[in-house]
């Protein structure tokens, strides 16, 4: 891990905001977070359903959904912020160029009446001229990459099975050698053989391509096997961001959250009466809570999680928790 | 109890569901039809008041196998029987019978609740359509009960509020709320947990046990999450194409599984300890489970079985043996791997 911190920061992330503007207000769906990513490392990210970290991969591309905006930050990109580029200086530059998504549920999304060849040549042309022949050599590579036969290019998203479309739609996101990619729970909708089977051709990739990865998802466990850092989310903000090491290692994660998500997360070879779980709901991003967000579910909070919001600090090397509980070590 | 519990109340031998698929030209005039095996000849029997667990990757026919229990489908052949009457096909009048012992809930708690309906309506429509209950008030007593059993208090403001209105889980203890209020000896639970936050779902799954606990119910839980099936049930069955591969103790299963598809699942899901991220992680069988319209021949796992040899192709499929403790398997060569 040492090793790593030499490694430049091939996106960095400073006090972004992305809200929803409703009609009863503003849903600060991620509000001021600040990260970074290393070059040809996976930085995980976990939180419930509505914890904003889908929100915030799509922030990545700077294609928040509408009624979505960003109201604020910078997203360092090889250190240009591209919060202030225009719509067409991002289709051209940025997206897909630079930072590219494997979206949630994209295996199902690919369009049913095109062949896999026509949907890759899609992306192809948009963004490179090039002669079909060069086009097709690459699209071959890049399928050979994720470990898909030359014939796949003719058959029809339907002809495929799951694990091969997902596959498709990851050779889709490396097509055009971007820096970043961000995936949103890429393996979620996949049996556990074939989960495993995409979570080694990610690894295998990143070492191949010294590609860097952000991989979204709500399952702790998926984490662990993917991810060398972790970032953590809750109602909008971070939580806690460690290494691998730090949140599952045998000190265990710090911050209280945390900690109850993996008592949450059931082993398999750990024989237990009971599964603890987490007591309440998220809280309402329309009213978030004052002070810390997590106080009215934590059994460790004092008077003064009610008040003022824990910042995020640096409690050990690598390791950035915000909790008034957790102090420096 | 201690006796009840060794009685069956689902015996099952042998059911099958096939579809038919739509026929070529060719195939018409050759009187050929080809089909779906779903469900493929599967036995087993559900004790009185136990877990009964059914595990396996989408397309392995756990799913039809819950709906042929819940009798949503009628079985192409193969024997059923509950409470000891055999309930294989049932006229309209028994099938009405047998559902109010047999209550399902689904896996999407968003779609299994028409949105129309405000909470009350939601619980109080098996109640109208079984005919319990002379007046609204008695019915809307009953609602009120079977709310509080799923602790969803107070039970009087739950039951004006619209599915909307809940959260995911609140949403699967209104349909647990739903699927206890007949008063019902079975529940099959079809995933009940997979689209719940993990943060709810030992709390959903905790509830249903207590629930089970409480009123003495029989659950056959299907899920393809081994990690929530070992904790929350009593009896494991692994299915692959249509066929239960391994069955027994949840313990047995799962630290000692025979099977050399249980032994794939059990490395190929993840866990949340340190340190794995750097390995490629060994998955020892390739590629995905194949269509249940061109089943292999002999054991149907072979083509995928990194220990398959001769006999396993070329003999018959091979049947549930019982290798001791009620541990089950199905495979030619599990004394050798």
């Amino acid at each position: 891990m040492a090793n790593n911190n030499k490694k430049e920061k091939v996106l960095e992330v400073n006090n972004l905001k992305l809200y929803y503007r409703t009609s009863m207000g503003e849903v600060k769906a991620v509000d001021d977070i600040s990260f970074f990513l290393r070059k040809g490392e996976t930085l995980g990210v976990v939180g419930e359903s509505g914890c904003g970290k889908t929100t915030m991969g799509t922030a990545l591309l700077k294609m928040p959904t509408p009624p979505g905006y960003i109201a604020g930050g910078e997203i360092k990109i090889a250190g240009q912020d591209i919060v202030p580029l225009t719509e067409k200086e991002i289709r051209k530059n940025i997206r897909w160029e630079k930072i590219s998504m494997v979206f949630q549920g994209a295996m199902n999304c690919l369009t049913p009446v095109y062949t896999i060849g026509k949907l890759m040549m899609e992306t192809l042309q948009e963004h490179r001229q090039m002669s079909k022949s060069e086009a097709y050599d690459r699209m071959v590579k890049y399928l050979g990459y994720v470990g898909l036969p030359e014939h796949i290019l003719n058959k029809y998203p339907h002809e495929l099975s799951g694990g091969m479309k997902q596959r498709v739609v990851i050779a889709t996101g490396l097509f055009l050698e971007p820096k970043v990619v961000v995936c949103d729970e890429p393996t979620t909708a996949l049996d556990v053989v074939v989960q495993a089977q995409i979570i080694n051709l990610l690894k295998e990739l990143k070492e191949k391509l010294d590609l860097s990865f952000i991989f979204i998802t709500h399952d702790l466990a998926t984490e662990a096997e993917v991810s060398d850092r972790i970032q953590v989310m809750y109602a909008g903000k971070i939580a806690e961001i460690g290494t691998n090491q730090q949140i599952y290692g045998e000190q265990g994660a710090s911050h209280p959250y945390t900690r109850r998500l993996l008592a949450a997360t059931p082993k398999l070879h750990e024989k237990v009466a009971e599964l603890a779980f987490i007591p309440g709901t998220p809280p309402d991003l329309l009213h978030p809570p004052s002070g810390c967000r997590f106080h009215l579910r934590c059994d460790v909070a004092m008077d003064k999680c009610k008040v003022e919001e824990p910042p995020l600090v640096e409690i050990e090397d690598d390791h950035y928790v915000a909790c008034w509980r957790c102090p420096k070590k | 109890m201690s006796i009840n519990k060794d009685k069956n109340i689902f015996e099952i031998k042998n059911l099958q569901k096939w579809f038919p698929v739509r026929r070529t030209m060719k195939e018409v005039l050759n009187k050929e039809q080809r089909y779906v095996k779903a469900v493929d000849g599967v036995t087993f029997n559900i004790r009185k008041g136990e877990i009964f667990g059914l595990v396996g990757e989408s397309g392995c026919g756990k799913t039809t196998t819950g709906k042929l229990i819940m009798k949503l489908l009628d079985p192409t052949g193969g024997q059923m029987s509950f409470n000891d009457e055999d309930v294989t096909y049932l006229d309209h009048h028994k099938l009405v019978d047998y559902r109010t012992k047999v209550q399902m809930i689904f896996q999407d708690p968003y779609a299994s609740m028409n949105p129309r309906f405000r909470i009350r309506d939601v619980l109080e429509e098996p109640l109208v359509i079984h005919k319990i209950g002379e007046t609204r008030e008695e019915r809307y007593d009953m609602v009120r009960k079977a709310l509080a059993e799923v602790r969803l208090q107070p039970p009087d403001e739950f039951m004006e509020r619209f599915p909307h209105m809940l959260s995911g889980g609140q949403r699967q203890r209104a349909a647990t709320a739903r699927s206890l209020i007949l008063n019902p000896s079975v529940i099959v639970a079809d995933e009940p947990v997979s689209m719940i936050d993990l943060s709810t779902r030992a709390e959903i799954l905790h509830m249903m046990k207590s629930v089970q606990r409480e009123l003495n119910l029989t659950y056959l839980y299907i899920t393809h999450d081994l990690s929530t099936a070992r904790y929350f049930t009593d009896t494991i069955a692994v299915m692959y194409l249509g066929r239960i591969v391994e069955m027994g103790d949840p313990d047995d299963v799962i630290d000692n599984p025979k099977h050399p598809y249980t032994q794939a699942l059990i490395t190929a899901v993840c866990e949340p300890i340190a340190g794995k991220v750097n390995r490629i992680k060994e998955v020892p069988i390739k590629g995905e489970i194949p269509s249940a319209m061109s089943i292999p021949k002999g054991c149907r796992f072979h083509p995928r079985c990194p220990y398959a040899k001769d006999i396993c192709w070329e003999a018959d499929q091979p049947e549930l043996e019982d290798i001791g403790n009620k541990h089950l398997v199905a495979c030619h060569r599990y004394k050798e791997i």
